[in-house]
């Protein structure tokens, strides 16, 4: 079997998700498209080459609907044999889209894939395609299910993380980002968001707040003690007893932010990048998604890394760097809990709680960041992995070459 | 037809009278469904009908929808069944369809039908008014429409779940649907339901006048129909189901099928047109009729509550005992609400403690309810001055004098409950009866202080009083059948359900709700953390986790209880690590319980919600931190099993000896889990054999509190049931 070597990885800047945010003018698919220009521009590639494109879009719905990968392709005027496919695992659905293109590559299937993703939260809110999961009676109900941030707070319920230790983590998250921001660390892979005259209209992440502090977040009143009093404590005690009381910790600071942004990574086979005159940077080592409990939802990272290192052959401490998308910040504390992983090896350049998570997105975003910052700081292999809705985690190492 | 006569006038309007012969109250018996297509045919055919008008020939009302105990009979035919399994499920689909499709004929018969509504229409009563285009209701304080199935453990399965969201919006519809909640004309009115409220009387002649130019139509037929608040997948409609799944199992904690079944009625049937969506109800309900949980609740909570509360167990050959005047003694907390309840309904009862002051202190309970009755609008000043006006408050026997009945009330204390049995019988006449309301001591005992211990009997109400619908009679050794007799009239004239049971230490109920209790320390003392075993506790469908319960009853009594119990038994008393735990609790630590706000939870002084004493780790250690859904299932199983199996062990020693009083007194006592249809149901339900097989599981791990007794065994050799062995037929056999 081919392996699968990542040539280049782009991504917007991400913008808030908001009416008042600056992408919220830019069209989805204008994001898509963007990112495909650059992935073209920057490898001066034969686009005939490139045997599809897999996008992660979990709100696949008004203009991200109609296959919005397929589209892309044609608005960025890629070659019409270039295929296209949108996929969905909710926040993993980036990173999926990666592990697909690999896969293709590795199978034969594909000599050179890009995956990817994008995500207007602004122009197609979060929920918009609506659902079984939790609509529906028949898997509601089995399922426990409860919102996201009830989870989040039940797991820092379980696992003992306090206000005090989320709002600790969000305050470093925003200081690290801040950090990278200042020193350049993001630029490899941040191509600016032009508009439809050409001028750059957002160049770096717009939600970044490196002056947070432990009093600024203090001020901030936990999101889901409503919905979690109204009923879903209850629900999620159903399913875990031991719990008298759910811990509401979370809040808009220590949480992933709303964001729009859309990110590509360029992947084939050794053959094909020497065919196409490109240089590869780093090698695809394994991808695992895996299934957990649904209602607590969100420790699927813990267990997708452990599935996965555990057939590379790999530990925890093999790995140098981590990217686990700051979903909430006690998804972070727990997976850094249940494999003992330093946090000097976490998120090093902070996450989602300061630059925002745009769904379909982020996991195609992480996979650049991890690349970027192994090269910078000359290390060998990095994860990347995300938590998942109704409970997975999916996960992707990969080794510089 | 016998059920139905129809009239036609000079308008073409044919008046349809709905009277079931033979019956006080029209119900949708076999015969009735038959004939409303025969009805529908004739409105279809006949040229000279214009329009409908359906009313019924009932003063008690329209119709009070299937007859239950048709439908609990129903279940499971005997016999041998060739048939391949696809032709059983269409016969069954069949069968349960045929009131859909008889209704859906009538509301697409091309002419405009109204019903009138002079009083109630229940279940598939109000569902077949759903299923005419236009319905009135009188201006009749007593008229109720609702759908009530859900609280037998039932859904509504003749277009009740699509007919009523249609008409005022999954949300407006949900707690009628749900919880069974009946609505008034006027709410009738304000939420669609029906067209017009006129005074009573009127029904029939506004009906016809909307007939005359009546759309025969329904709304969810014609082609720009919108449904109210939205479907499921509306903007609006996605929140009312994503939050409306969590408070079901929030209230539920999916015990319930009939409510789950009914959201998902709403959820799909709401996104299809009205023929599919009556095919999904049907399904449902057949699915929902299936279920251990719907003949259980059917089973206990109607059938066998009806027959208890038109005295059952009364025995037979007694002259009716009309009970005038009742001598209550004690007005303490118990005594009052006796009081009161008498005083409710009719009775005029001398109130007797140690003073005077005393006993109006316990009237004075009685004042505060009326006075709150009378706020609220449901009593005049007048009857309420009434009421309080039959209560006597008193320090002297003398005033027991002409009593027909006494109800002993007086602290637990077998010297104090002796002499106060002195001092009322030497005022009462030969025939009176002598009850006392203890819920501990043995009535046989106590009967020893009694100079005719063939009228001295337990007469055990709950507590609130005013608010528990039970009442548990034992019998002593010497009580005669004819006290049991008039003790029934007696319970029954103050409007609450007996139940009789034989006498022993704590009888049926108090033994019983012992045991769950118990088990809850047992747990405790096993390691199993304190917040797992009341959240399972409290999701078994329980009111109350077993260590708020203990926090409830006071850990002090318990201790005293089980001091009393080890000098009563002496050596044969076997203790546990449960006797170390309590004495701890109350003698070191003086932790007594929700009273002095420490027990098992801190009860904090501002009111806030209690929470776990967090020194509660300190004396038992937690061996149990986490829980899996097989440890839930466990400790869902123990809790349940603890109970039924001594149910089971009552009907052994001759405490119980009709299903019906042991399922009753259990929901009705204890608030013993509902969707079970009681301890008994549930041994029935989960078969003797597997029962016996998972008490010697749970006897091995746990101890002999679970062990099977001899009765069981010999039933689950036998493959007998308890309704079949001991029930009503297996009586009407011997």
């Amino acid at each position: 079997m081919a392996e699968a070597y990542i040539y280049d990885a782009v991504r917007t800047p991400r913008g808030k998700g908001k009416k008042d945010g600056s992408l919220h003018e830019m069209t989805a698919l204008s994001l898509a498209t963007q990112v495909l220009e650059n992935l073209r521009e920057r490898n001066g590639l034969d686009t005939s080459k490139v045997d599809d494109v897999i996008l992660g879009c979990v709100s696949p719905v008004g203009e991200q609907g109609s296959d919005i990968a397929r589209t892309a392709v044609l608005t960025a005027d890629y070659a019409e044999t270039t295929a296209g496919v949108q996929v969905n695992r909710f926040c993993a659905s980036g990173l999926e889209a990666v592990n697909m293109a690999a896969a293709k590559v590795i199978s034969g299937e594909a000599q050179m894939a890009i995956g990817g993703g994008v995500e207007s939260m602004s122009r197609v809110p979060m929920g918009s395609d609506g659902g079984a999961w939790p609509t529906d009676p028949s898997s509601a109900f089995k399922t426990y299910f409860a919102p996201q941030g009830v989870s989040a707070d039940l797991i820092a319920t379980l696992y003992g993380f306090s206000r005090d230790d989320v709002d600790a983590y969000a305050v470093e998250s925003q200081r690290r980002a801040a950090q990278a921001w200042a020193e350049g660390r993001f630029s490899k892979s941040v191509v600016p968001v032009r508009d439809q005259l050409g001028l750059h209209i957002l160049s770096h992440d717009e939600t970044v707040r490196g002056s947070t502090t432990m009093q600024t977040l203090a001020s901030l009143s936990p999101s889901f003690t409503m919905p979690g009093e109204m009923a879903f404590d209850a629900v999620v005690q159903q399913r875990y007893p031991q719990v008298e009381k759910v811990n509401h910790v979370h809040h808009a600071g220590n949480s992933s932010g709303i964001v729009d942004g859309a990110a590509g990574v360029l992947i084939g086979s050794k053959e094909m990048g020497e065919a196409l005159g490109l240089k590869p940077r780093a090698r695809i080592k394994g991808a695992a998604s895996i299934g957990s409990e649904p209602s607590i939802m969100l420790t699927g990272p813990a267990l997708v890394t452990d599935k996965l290192l555990k057939r590379l052959g790999m530990n925890p401490a093999d790995v140098d760097l981590y990217e686990l998308n700051e979903a909430f910040a006690s998804v972070v504390l727990r997976m850094m809990q249940a494999l003992d992983i330093p946090h000097e090896k976490m998120n090093v350049n902070g996450g989602a709680i300061a630059m925002g998570h745009p769904l379909g997105a982020t996991g195609a975003m992480i996979i650049g960041t991890l690349l970027d910052e192994l090269e910078r700081t000359d290390k060998e292999v990095g994860l990347a992995t995300l938590c998942v809705g109704a409970g997975m985690g999916t996960a992707t190492v990969i080794e510089r070459v | 037809m016998e059920n139905f006569k129809i009239e036609v006038d000079g308008d073409g309007i044919a008046l349809v009278t709905f009277d079931v012969p033979g019956r006080s109250m029209n119900t949708l018996t076999g015969k009735v469904i038959a004939e409303i297509g025969a009805l529908v045919e004739r409105i279809k055919t006949d040229a000279a009908i214009k329009g409908v008008v359906i009313a019924s020939g009932k003063a008690s009302g329209f119709c009070a929808g299937a007859d239950l105990g048709e439908l609990g009979g129903s279940a499971g035919a005997g016999g041998e069944d060739r048939r391949s399994e696809q032709e059983k499920l269409q016969a069954a689909f069949d069968g349960g369809f045929a009131l859909n499709r008889a209704f859906r004929a009538l509301e697409t018969c091309g002419k405009p039908v109204a019903t009138a509504l002079e009083g109630l229409a229940l279940g598939g009563g109000l569902e077949f008014a759903l299923a005419t285009h236009y319905r009135v209701a009188a201006n009749n304080p007593r008229l109720q429409l609702g759908l009530p199935e859900a609280k037998v453990g039932l859904l509504p399965g003749a277009g009740g779940t699509q007919r009523l969201p249609r008409i005022m919006g999954a949300m407006n519809a949900a707690p009628y649907l749900l919880e069974g909640k009946s609505m008034t004309a006027q709410e009738a009115l304000a939420k669609g339901v029906v067209g017009a409220v006129v005074e009573p009387g009127q029904t029939v002649a506004a009906a016809r006048e909307w007939v005359k130019t009546g759309d025969p139509v329904a709304p969810w037929d014609k082609k720009d129909f919108k449904l109210p608040g939205g479907g499921p997948y509306s903007p609006t409609g996605g929140q009312v189901f994503i939050m409306g799944n969590a408070m079901l199992r929030k209230q539920s904690y999916g015990n319930y099928p009939a409510q789950l079944n009914i959201l998902k009625c709403l959820y799909e049937g709401l996104q299809v047109p009205i023929d599919a969506a009556l095919r999904i109800e049907t399904r449902y309900f057949l699915k929902t009729m299936q279920s251990p949980q719907a003949r259980g609740m059917i089973r206990t909570l109607f059938l066998s509550m009806q027959e208890l509360g038109k005295g059952a167990s009364r025995p037979a050959g007694y002259a009716p005992y009309d009970v005038k005047k009742v001598a209550v003694l004690g007005a303490g907390m118990m005594g009052a609400g006796i009081a009161y309840v008498q005083a409710q309904a009719g009775i005029e009862t001398v109130l007797v403690d140690v003073s005077v002051e005393a006993a109006e202190k316990g009237k004075g309970y009685a004042r505060t309810l009326v006075e709150k009755a009378v706020k609220r609008g449901k009593l005049t000043a007048e009857k309420g001055e009434t009421l309080l006006g039959l209560i006597h408050p008193t320090a002297d026997y003398a005033d027991v004098k002409g009593s027909d009945l006494v109800v002993e009330a007086v602290f637990e204390s077998r010297e104090l409950k002796a002499t106060v049995t002195k001092l009322a019988e030497a005022q009462l006449a030969e025939t009176a009866v002598m009850g006392s309301n203890t819920s501990t001591l043995p009535i046989t005992g106590l009967a020893e202080a009694s100079v005719r211990p063939a009228n001295f009997i337990g007469i055990h109400f709950f507590s609130p009083v005013d608010k528990m619908g039970l009442v548990e009679i034992i019998m002593g050794k010497q009580t005669s059948e004819e006290t049991l007799a008039k003790s029934i009239d007696y319970v029954l004239k103050i409007r609450k359900t007996p139940i009789v049971v034989n006498d022993s230490r704590g009888f049926y109920t108090s033994r019983c709700f012992g045991t769950f209790i118990q088990e809850g320390l047992e747990m405790l003392a096993e390691g199993i953390a304190p917040a797992i075993i009341d959240n399972v506790g409290r999701a078994t469908g329980m009111p109350r986790g077993p260590l708020e319960m203990n926090d409830d009853v006071a850990l002090d009594l318990a201790y005293k209880v089980r001091e009393q119990t080890k000098k009563d038994l002496g050596e044969q008393y076997v203790g546990g690590p449960v006797d170390a735990l309590i004495t701890r609790m109350v003698v070191d630590l003086e932790r007594f319980g929700r009273k002095n706000g420490k027990g098992f939870y801190d009860y904090p002084a501002d009111g806030s919600a209690k929470k776990i004493w967090p020194g509660l780790k300190d004396i038992v250690a937690v061996k149990t931190p986490d829980a899996d859904p097989a440890l839930i299932e466990e400790i869902r199983t123990r809790l349940l099993y603890r109970q039924a199996i001594e149910a089971a062990r009552c009907f052994e020693e001759g405490v119980l000896t009709d299903p019906r009083d042991a399922d009753v007194g259990a929901i009705l006592g204890w608030g013993f889990a509902p969707w079970t249809g009681g301890p008994i149901s549930l041994i029935d339900s989960v078969g003797t054999a597997a029962f016996v097989a998972k008490l010697d599981d749970l006897t091995a791990k746990y101890g002999s509190r679970y062990a099977p007794n001899a009765l069981l065994r010999e039933m689950a050799a036998k493959g007998e049931t308890f309704y079949g062995r001991f029930g009503a037929g297996a009586k009407a056999a011997a």
